[in-house]
This record gives structure tokens, sequence and C-alpha cells, in this order.
């Protein structure tokens, strides 16, 4: 056996993953392609939080289902532990990975009751018998920062942080390892966004829990997460970890999304990237680079040719600036 | 490790009404659905406890008494509303006629919503192929006359109870499909489906406990509109003759027996037609307000 020890392997690791979906248009419309996810290849290490930032449409919740197996990639694979998530049965991969959603008014279902909904995952796994889900929901409850009596109330009865800590109970009573959070405070008041972050952070090292955190904001991730990913249409622009990535951005695209985060009143709605044109649709991509006609430095060659990923120490981008072979690297840039 | 902090202004006092409650407010404050919900429930008593309300034998013919007026134009207390041309009571067998209403309406509207239904949610949850399908049969089934394609029918198989319901029941899924469709397709979209569905959850189970109870209520308005619409298809064709057969004892047929002596005993189709009306009065008037009153509960 030689010096050093084997590398840690990741918990949760997408390989090519792709997702495309046939979108018919009109009655009579023929199906065309849209892809939602393109290629993307991203690895989470145990107790490690990973930040995923872009604008609405670019494929971040899709991304999400496919993680959940709610969606099969058309693409790629997902590996949890090293094992091809297609290949798990659907109990065993929800006891691993558990999603927080975006809207709390849409993910509790108003008809139960709070002690049925965050028992849902005991009673489908068949875990104990009534006592014991009371004895568990109370505990996760109390976990969660709510008092035991919110058990006998319905969701129309609570406000949105309330409700957004019960998604997250139901989401941990389980004790999964891996936690989806996909946009869990974009749907909050701003006043109550930051306690739910608080206590994503405190439970994550309660728990040892390892999050792929969703957000349109860049800001919101800069205090959980220790790694962020930028997403446009569909592909993973840079990579790096986040002091990195707040102190020297590299792709254009971060930099417009840094900025945003300085106008007054970040977290509210989608970031004005200040970057004038309108995301484009996602069903006809811009040829060469997709983020060419929104982009401050594109040339003639952005627009024919699409940059690929470049990986150095500093993690990954993908732009032609950055790309030592291509005409348009800068070596002061690097 | 107590996180619970009751100064936490997040957590202070939880007091709004549950669904449960609000629902009893709002079914007690709504005039419509306990105006219909009463006549219901007396006209469904009427109908159980026929055999002991029916002063007379429905079916009992008696010559010396043809066509005798009711009391109120000048006939007898010992045949309140008259008899028919057979002779025979006419409270009784309107008494009677209204298990055959209320018998009709309940299974036809119960198999058309069993078929509408499962044909609307599987084609709002699965999408797709499925989905091309339920479309396709819904629009040949709307392309298809319903009084026309029960005529050819019941002209066939001959006409009885039975074949009456069962024409029915298979013609009037529609609406539940098409309702059923859009309301599956709504609800499908809501996060706690997907959350459900992350639990691993199985797909009856996603459908029938999750979907189900939010979606019901939309079923609950198909089910009354059915109900009347049955009751009246059933009246009409035991007044063309071709449903329920004499001497069974139907609102519809009454109305048709009587038409002959219309012009000079107009009470022979009047009171037949006046409960006809009443039932399926009442039977919109509680749909109507059961959809009001269980309309998704507001977001705080
Ligand atoms: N089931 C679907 N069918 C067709 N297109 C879809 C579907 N789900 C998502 N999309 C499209 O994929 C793109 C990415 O959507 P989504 O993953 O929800 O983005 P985000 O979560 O980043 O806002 C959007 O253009 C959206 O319209
Ligand atoms: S490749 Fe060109 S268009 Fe794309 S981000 Fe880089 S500079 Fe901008
Ligand atoms: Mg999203």
């Amino acid at each position: 056996m030689t010096g050093h020890p084997p590398k840690k392997p990741p918990i949760l690791e997408l390989r090519n993953v792709g997702k495309t979906y046939q979108v018919k248009q009109g009655l009579f419309g023929k199906a065309r392609p849209l892809t939602a996810v393109n290629d993307v290849s991203l690895s989470l290490s145990r107790g490690e939080v990973l930040g995923l930032v872009g604008e609405s449409g670019c494929g971040k919740s899709t991304l999400a289902k496919i993680l959940l197996g709610l969606e099969a990639p058309t693409t790629g694979q997902v590996l949890v532990d090293g094992q091809e998530i297609g290949d798990q049965d659907r109990l065993s991969l929800a006891r691993r990975i558990q999603p927080i959603f975006q809207d709390p008014y849409s993910s509790l279902n108003p008809r139960k009751s709070i002690f049925d909904i965050v028992s849902l995952p005991l009673r489908v796994h068949g875990i104990g018998d009534r006592t014991q889900w009371e004895k568990q929901v109370r505990e996760i409850l109390d976990i969660v920062g709510l008092p035991a009596r919110v058990m006998n109330t319905y969701p129309s009865q609570m406000s949105g942080g309330q409700r957004q800590r019960v998604a997250i109970a139901r989401a941990l009573i389980m004790k999964p390892e891996i936690v989806i959070c996909d946009e869990p405070t974009s749907a909050l008041d701003v006043s109550v966004q930051s306690q739910i972050l608080n206590l994503l952070g405190e439970l994550r090292r309660e728990f040892g829990l390892t999050y792929l955190f969703i957000s349109h904001d860049l800001a919101v991730v800069e205090h959980l997460a220790s790694r962020v990913a930028v997403m446009y249409l569909g592909r993973i622009v840079e990579e790096a970890d986040v002091a990195g990535l707040f102190d020297h951005a590299r792709h254009p695209y971060t930099q417009a999304l840094l900025q945003s985060v300085l106008t007054p009143e970040p977290g509210l709605g989608v970031p004005d990237t200040q970057l004038g044109m309108a995301y484009p649709n996602p069903i006809d991509p811009p040829s060469g680079c997709r983020f060419h006609p929104r982009c401050p430095l594109a040339t003639d060659h952005c627009k024919s040719h699409a940059p690929r990923p470049i990986r150095t120490e500093q993690g990954l981008v993908e732009c032609h600036l950055y790309d030592p072979e291509s005409q348009m690297y800068k070596n002061e840039a690097a | 490790m107590a996180h619970t902090n009751i100064n936490d202004p997040l957590l202070q006092e939880i007091t709004g009404p549950t669904p449960g409650q609000m629902l009893r407010r709002r079914i007690l404050g709504h005039q419509g659905l306990l105006i219909g919900a009463v006549v219901m429930a007396i006209l469904l008593i009427v109908a159980i406890f026929a055999p002991l309300l029916a002063p007379h034998d429905p079916y009992a013919q008696s010559l010396m008494h043809r066509m005798e007026p009711p009391v109120f134009l000048g006939g007898t207390w010992d045949h309140p509303l008259g008899t028919d041309h057979l002779g025979r009571d006419y409270l009784s067998r309107l008494i009677y006629g209204a298990r055959v209403s209320l018998m009709i309406g309940t299974i036809a509207a119960l198999i058309s919503g069993v078929i509408g239904t499962a044909m609307g949610v599987a084609a709002g949850y699965f999408g797709g192929r499925v989905d091309m399908v339920v479309t396709f049969l819904i629009n040949v089934r709307l392309a298809m006359p319903v009084v026309l394609v029960a005529l050819a029918v019941v002209a066939i198989m001959g006409g009885s109870l039975q074949v009456v319901i069962a024409v029915l029941g298979l013609l009037l899924w529609d609406r539940f499909a098409v309702v059923m469709r859009a309301s599956t397709l709504q609800v499908r979209r809501r996060e706690y489906v997907a959350a459900a569905q992350a639990i691993g959850a199985s797909t009856p189970r996603v459908i029938l406990s999750e979907m189900m109870p939010n979606i019901a209520n939309n079923l609950i308005v198909v089910v009354t509109l059915e109900m009347a619409h049955a009751i009246l298809l059933e009246a009409a064709l035991s007044f063309l003759g071709l449903g329920v057969q004499p001497p069974t004892p139907s609102w519809g047929l009454m109305v048709s027996e009587g038409k002959n002596m219309m012009l000079f005993e107009p009470w022979l189709v009047l009171i037949p037609g006046a409960v006809l009306f009443l039932l399926v009065l009442a039977i919109n008037l509680m749909g109507d307000g059961l959809r009001d009153v269980t309309a998704p509960e507001n977001r705080s």
C-alpha cells in the first residue's frame, strides 16, 4: 500500500446527465426537443453543501427531479454512493435522498393534518406503529422548532415559515443522507428567509447532512455553500469554491450574477442581471456559446464556436476567454 | 435538544379554524344547500319507506274509481291525489315512483362516475398515450347524441329498469372524465405530489390518498348534475314508451299516461311533472351548494 489514502468517494455523483423533453407546440404542432439539462457532471462529497445557481428556467428543478428519481435522465448517470439510482428501488433511494421544495403552500397537502404529513414517510416505509410515529413526529417537530401541538393543525392554519419547517421535518424524519433543497426560501418573506437558512445550516451540522442547495440568488447560497455551480441554459458554466467564486468570478455570466447581488433588495424575485436581453427560449438555444447574445465580452468567434469546459485547480469554467487553446485566451484572466 | 423557542414570533398562536370547522361553518351558512338537502332528504325518506307511507297498493286497479280528482279539486281523502285511468291511487304511485327516479339517478351516476373518474384521473396523471386514448374516447362519446343512442339501444334490447340504468350509466361518464382529467392535471403539479413520490409512495397511494381528497369536491358537483340528467332522461324515455315499462310506477310514465287526458284532467300531468321538477331542482341546489362549500381552502 502506498502513501496517500484513497480519495473519499463522492456520495452523489452526476456523470454527463442530460434531460430532453419533447414539447408539442399547438394542437397539430410537431414535437420539438427542449434540452432542460445538458451534459451536467457534478459530484458532492459527504457533509458538503453544493450551491446550484442560475436564473429561473435554466433547468435547476429538472436536475433536482432527476436526482430524486422522479424523472429519468435522457443521457448520463446519477450515482448515490457509487450505485446508479436507476438500479435502486424507490424505497431505498427515498431513505437516502429527500427534497425540500420551493413553495410551502404547494408542498403540503391541504387536506392532511401536520401529523399525517410529517409521518407519511414512516407510514409508507412501514416503520413502527402509531405510538412510535407520534413519538418520532414529536421529536422531529421539536428539532425544526415547532411545538408538538401543531400536529393536529392543518397547513392552512400556518404561516409560510411554519409550513417550510413542516416540510423540513418531513424530509428529515427518516434521517436521509442527502437533501435536495430546491429554492427553499424563495417563496418566503424576506424576514423569514434567514431563519430557515439558519435552521438548515444547524440541521446540516447536527446530522452531517449533504445538501444540494438550489437558488436563483447567489446571495442566498453564499452563507451555506462550500462550493457553487452556476447553471445557464441547462449547462454548468462555472464551478468553484464559494470564496473563490465571490472573490474573482471568471465566467461573464457569474460576474453579471454577482453584480445583481449587489443591487438593492437582493433576494426579491429573479435577480436583475443587467444583461439587457431576456433569457433565451431553451427550445431555440443560441448558436456557439449559449450565452453570447447577452455577453458583454462576446466576439464573432463565440457566435459560431461553443466553448469547452476547462478544469483548473480553481474549478471549472466554460468560456473561450479561459481556454488556453482558444484565440480569445487572455493570459491575465487565468 | 429543544429548539422550540416560545418567544419566536414565527410560532405565535396558531388560531385559525381547521378545514373541518370551516366546512361546517360554510354549510350552515349556505341557504341553497340547506333547502336542497332538506327536500332531498324528504324525497329519500319517502322512497325508502314507500311501503309504509303509501296509502294504497300502487298496482291495484279499480274500475269503479277511475280518474277520481285530487282532494283539492273536489275529490275524497281516500285518494288524496286522485286516481289514474285504471283507478290506481295516484299518491301511492307517486311515492313508489320516487324509488324508481332516485334509484336510476343514483345507480346511473355511480356507474358513470366510476368509469369517468377512472378514465379522467388516468389521463391526467399518466398523460402521453393514455391521455390521447382517453381524450379520443371522450370525443367519440361527445359525438353521440345521448337521447338517440339511448332510444336505439332500448328499442333493440327492450325497455326495463335494468336496461335504462345500464344505458345511462354507460353513456353519462363524459363530464366526469373531462372534469376529473382537468382537476387531476392541476393537482398533479402540486409539490406535495412530488414530495409523496420522493418518499417512495406507490402510484395508487399517491392518486388515492394524496390527490383524490383534493379533487373529490369537483366530483360532487358532477354527480349531482348527472343524477339530475339521468332522472330527466329516464322520464323522457319512459314518456316515449321506451324506458321503464308499465305497470312500474315511474314519474315519466305517469306523465305519458296522463297526456291523453291532459286537456280535461291537467293534474294527471302536472302532479308528476311538479315532483320531477322539485327533485331535479333540489339536486341542483345541493350540487351548487356543495361546490361553493367545498371549494379548496383559501390560502391563509
Ligand atoms: N415536464 C416538462 N416538459 C417540458 N418542458 C419542461 C418540463 N419541465 C421543465 N421543462 C422546461 O425545462 C426548462 C427548465 O425548467 P426548470 O428545471 O423548472 O427550471 P428552473 O427550476 O431552473 O427554473 C424550462 O424551460 C421548462 O419550461
Ligand atoms: S465564450 Fe464568449 S460569449 Fe461565451 S461567455 Fe465567454 S466571452 Fe462570453
Ligand atoms: Mg425551479
